[in-house]
């Protein structure tokens, strides 16, 4: 056997009884794993739960719409023909006219006050264009809304995207607020499985002398410690994904409700693939990092010398 | 094998344990250390296998010079010497078979032949027939015999024992003597510590006594081994 392969062997070796170990004790071990899969559940579903928010704002990037309220001296022909004109202006996307007849009908439906309006008489709402800007010309829009605002057939421009701006702001603030806590969780993780093999350290006390004194090297003796600690953290991850998808699972029910109340095709998104993965390897990473620092602490003291 | 030229070890707590010890153990020897418990024969034996570096003087074993060997070199050293602990140190969460292989693990032999070296130490015990039991479910004697059985599977030349006999009755006291003494005619070196004269006057070895930390008498009575 080649000195490689010899390596190789022990690692798995090493691999498969710090497994072996941790199924010995399933209860005790359970609970820690459970713990370490909440600690990573955390930080990774507020991640998934800040994408869905900035999904859903994305998908307003180009609802950047807004209304041009025209005077109430101004005909329906003429504000289809107003319609049409700025239809062809550069920037502009589409023109929707929404008739004060329209606007009315829709106004007594859905605000409540049908049999107030009724007392008036009078239909007090002019004609309205709705104006979807052209994809990709975000810079033009105030200077749009500018040159709207100046004609004479219009009486107010409403361009309220400021809370949109607000919103991303807020996500952006979250994100980082999210990165912070990742690695207060990430250092949590590693102080629960440095933990948990500092007590495996302890336990083993006898079994770590009488190896050293029968020439194991510190290396001989930290692996199977350093693999319960991948095992710890490869475990963990993989109920931090459970916890997830069954977040997700409890949630995607209102949430399709919520998204049907305002027509959006909106639906909650999992971590994908490459981000799996990735929880995964961090994890694992996590619980190698934390039995690495328990075990050049405590591998010290049981040193004969 | 073993050579202290002067040798003095001073515990942190202040303790001499050892001051000035000088003498030489040839290569093939079996010798005894005896003296009252705190002379210093178990400082002595620490000192051989590194697990105490002296404070003064000089240990030679097998040729190298213990003070130039680093902490990280220390387990490859270890490796040629097999340990016999009074204790045993037996780990009763595994089988006689799994400790016996346990010096061999670490040298990640093929397993085939690990069975195979575990098997012929423990034959040479008397205790093959016990591989699949755990240690606690032996007698005192048979356990030391699985310790013995430990210190030579991985085919030391040289095997030091601290008070291997110390929780025995004189019967089995001599049955581990005389199994020492079969690894003797075999060419390993033995330096054995005991308290336990009467037993050593039985067998015709070398003797160091050790007094407050010196070796007061080096009496060879035999020449045992030195063919080897």
């Amino acid at each position: 056997m080649s000195f490689f392969q010899k390596y190789v062997d022990l690692h798995y070796k090493n691999f498969l009884e710090a497994l072996q170990r941790i199924k010995q004790q399933p209860v005790g071990n359970l609970m820690t794993i459970v713990v370490i899969g909440i600690a990573l559940a955390l930080p990774t579903g507020l991640r998934v739960m800040v994408n869905n928010l900035s999904m859903i704002s994305e998908s307003w990037n180009s609802a950047t719409d807004f209304t041009v309220y025209l005077e109430m001296s101004i005909d329906e022909k003429s504000a289809n023909d107003l319609a049409r004109d700025i239809e062809q202006r550069s920037g502009v996307g589409d023109v929707v006219l929404i008739t004060r007849e329209e606007a009315l009908a829709d106004f007594q439906e859905y605000s409540g006050f049908g049999e107030a309006l009724d007392t008036l008489g009078e239909n007090p709402l002019p004609h309205a264009l709705i104006i979807s800007p052209a994809d990709g010309a975000n810079s033009n829009i105030s200077e749009l809304a500018k040159t709207l605002n100046a004609m004479e057939e219009t009486n107010l421009v409403q361009f309220d995207t400021a809370w949109i701006d607000r919103l991303r702001s807020i996500l952006e603030l979250t994100l980082r607020v999210v990165d912070i806590v990742t690695v207060l969780f990430g250092f949590g993780v590693v102080v629960v499985i440095g933990n948990t093999i500092r007590l495996e350290i302890n336990n083993r006390q006898d079994e770590i002398e009488v190896t050293k004194l029968v020439g194991g090297s510190n290396g001989y003796v930290r692996r199977p410690f350093l693999y319960s600690g991948l095992w710890f953290g490869f475990a963990g991850a993989l109920i931090a994904i459970l916890i997830i998808w069954g977040i997700l699972g409890l949630l995607s029910s209102p949430a399709r409700s919520v998204a049907q109340l305002y027509e959006s095709g909106f639906r909650l998104i999992g971590p994908n693939f490459k981000e799996t993965l990735a929880l995964i390897g961090m994890g694992t990473f996590l619980g190698w990092a934390g039995a690495a620092v328990a075990t050049i602490r405590h591998l010290r003291d049981a040193d004969p010398e | 094998m073993i050579r202290f030229e002067n040798v003095g070890k001073r515990y942190a707590s202040g303790r001499e344990a050892l001051s000035g010890a000088s003498f030489h153990i040839e290569k093939g020897d079996m010798a005894f250390i005896t003296g009252h418990s705190g002379a210093g024969k178990s400082t002595l034996l620490k000192l051989i296998a590194l697990i105490e570096r002296p404070t003064r003087g000089t240990v030679l074993v097998n040729n190298q010079n213990t003070s130039r060997i680093s902490r990280r070199k220390i387990p490859y050293f270890r490796r040629q010497i097999g340990i016999v602990f009074q204790d045993h140190k037996l780990l009763s969460d595994r089988s006689v078979f799994d400790n016996v292989a346990l010096p061999l693990l670490i040298g990640a032999l093929k397993s085939r032949e690990v069975s195979r070296r575990v098997r012929a130490a423990l034959d040479q015990v008397g205790l093959l027939k016990f591989e699949n039991n755990s240690p606690l479910t032996l007698s005192t004697g048979e356990q030391q015999r699985v310790g013995i059985a430990r210190a030579i599977v991985s085919r030391p030349e040289l095997v030091i024992a601290d008070e291997p006999t110390g929780n025995l009755d004189p019967e089995l006291s001599l049955e581990i003597m005389k199994l020492f003494e079969r690894f003797n005619q075999v060419g390993v070196t033995l330096l054995i510590a005991t308290h336990d004269v009467e037993l050593i006057d039985k067998l015709q070895c070398r003797r160091l006594q050790l007094e407050s930390g010196r070796i007061v008498e080096s009496s060879q009575s035999s020449s045992h081994g030195d063919s080897m």
